[in-house]
């Protein structure tokens, strides 16, 4: 079983993050300690996109293979993908208030981004649970999924085109603009959440496929 | 029959239903005229031109979402999906003919809508009727497609605005700001995945 094997490393990884980012990762001049949630914020942010990502993917299989366990798998990822898109918008949030002094800034394109496809997603659900259980839904929610990560880079666009642009980009075409240090810190940061995206996906996963494994014996026991 | 062939027909049963029974398009005018009426009043006095203009986009995506409901209840209710589903013709066809008539019906809603905002408030220019014109496509093709996997579900019309405003969001922004080629891009990306997209929506294996 590589689910214990996971949760270790998973356990590991992000202690090992914790540790780095408060006692390791320099305090930035600019912004001062309160810049340290950037080493939580953008991983989880970008372990959302992975989330999101891995979803479609498994639908696009669902699609051509037909296999359930495809299905199963890609509500999962979104599942995992949404609760890390509220993680971002709630940490964002927080940022934003101790580096600009409001919770909320329309001008911070990705924290805008993150809510329109918060609101997306979370219509994803709605749709599944409004369908029967069958062949129609599993169509109906990879379709769904598909159109997500088509959404990503339009509503990106679309909002970038609509307003100013005062998110600190950190990115750019230059590589990461970070010292050695902050950068290190970053990667083990980010491993650590993409750890624990995996483990947490393989952990429903589980719980999901034992569901329907006893629903299955007692629909033949009855 | 041709593919164009079964897209027309198609269209034209919607329509011929929409003349004769006379229920989508007249609760599309009435309500994107009562919309306009309560913004005058929600508007303060004095209310600068780009302000009730973002105001014409909530209408106009509204009462899309009004005749995006009615869409599909006659086939869900008098289960003429099935027999759609299992006539001889591309499912796509059912799509397309389905986004025609939703779009006939959007741009008869928009050409009371838009001289009624002009008088209401202030004049539209040639970009806006563009970009609202190029947006049409985009929600009726999206529309569609969502329209038919919400009346698959119990909740129906409490779905479809939930499916459908997020991906509403960037007509919104780029039509606001009159960026026409973004508008035209959207259109074009979304009507090839939804016009790929519908035959697993409808099919039920």
């Amino acid at each position: 079983m590589r689910l214990p094997a996971l949760a270790t490393a998973c356990t590991g990884l992000v202690g090992l993050a914790l540790a780095l980012i408060f006692f390791y990762a320099p305090t930035d001049a600019d912004q001062g300690f309160s810049q340290r949630i950037f080493y939580f914020h953008v991983p989880i942010a970008l372990t959302s996109y992975a989330c999101f990502g891995w979803g479609a993917w498994k639908a696009l299989r669902y699609l051509r293979t037909r296999d359930e366990r495809a299905d199963l798998e890609s509500y999962v990822a979104i599942h995992q993908g949404v609760i890390f898109g509220a993680l971002t918008l709630v940490t964002g949030s927080i940022w934003a208030k101790a580096s600009w002094g409001v919770w909320w800034s329309w001008s911070e394109n990705e924290l805008v981004l993150f809510l329109v496809l918060f609101l997306f997603y979370c219509a994803y659900f709605m749709l599944r649970f409004s369908v029967d259980a069958g062949p129609a839904r599993a169509n109906m929610s990879a379709v769904y999924a598909l159109f997500g990560v088509v959404l990503i880079p339009v509503s990106f666009l679309a909002i970038r085109l609509s307003q100013k642009f005062i998110h600190p980009v950190v990115f750019n075409s230059h590589g990461p603009q970070m010292t050695n240090a902050q950068f290190f810190v970053f990667c083990v940061s980010f491993a650590a959440v993409l750890t624990l995206f995996a483990t947490l996906y393989q952990v429903e996963l589980a719980g999901k496929r034992l569901d329907a494994h006893v629903r299955e014996l007692r629909e033949l026991l009855t | 029959m041709t593919y164009a062939g079964d897209v027309a027909a198609l269209a034209r049963k919607d329509l011929l239903l929409e003349l004769r029974a006379k229920e989508t398009l007249p609760s599309m005018l009435l309500f994107v005229i009562a919309a306009l009426t309560i913004f005058h009043f929600a508007l303060p006095r004095g209310t600068s031109h780009a302000a009730a203009l973002g105001l014409l986009w909530a209408a106009l995506i509204f009462t899309a979402l009004l005749g995006l409901t009615r869409a599909f209840v006659a086939e869900r209710e008098q289960g003429m999906f099935d027999a759609l589903v299992l006539a001889p013709c591309d499912r796509s066809a059912i799509w397309l003919g389905k986004a025609l008539a939703v779009l006939a019906f959007l741009v008869a809603a928009e050409v009371v809508a838009l001289p009624a905002f002009a008088a209401f408030f202030s004049g539209v220019d040639g970009r806006t009727v563009a970009a609202v014109a190029l947006a049409d496509i985009g929600i009726a093709t999206v529309g569609t497609l969502f329209g038919a996997m919400a009346v698959a579900g119990r909740a129906r019309e409490l779905l479809l605005p939930l499916l459908f405003l997020p991906m509403a969001i960037p007509i919104v922004a780029a039509g606001v700001g009159g960026y026409l080629w973004f508008l035209a891009g959207y259109d074009a990306i979304f009507a090839v995945l939804s016009w790929a997209a519908f035959e697993y929506v409808v099919a039920e294996t």
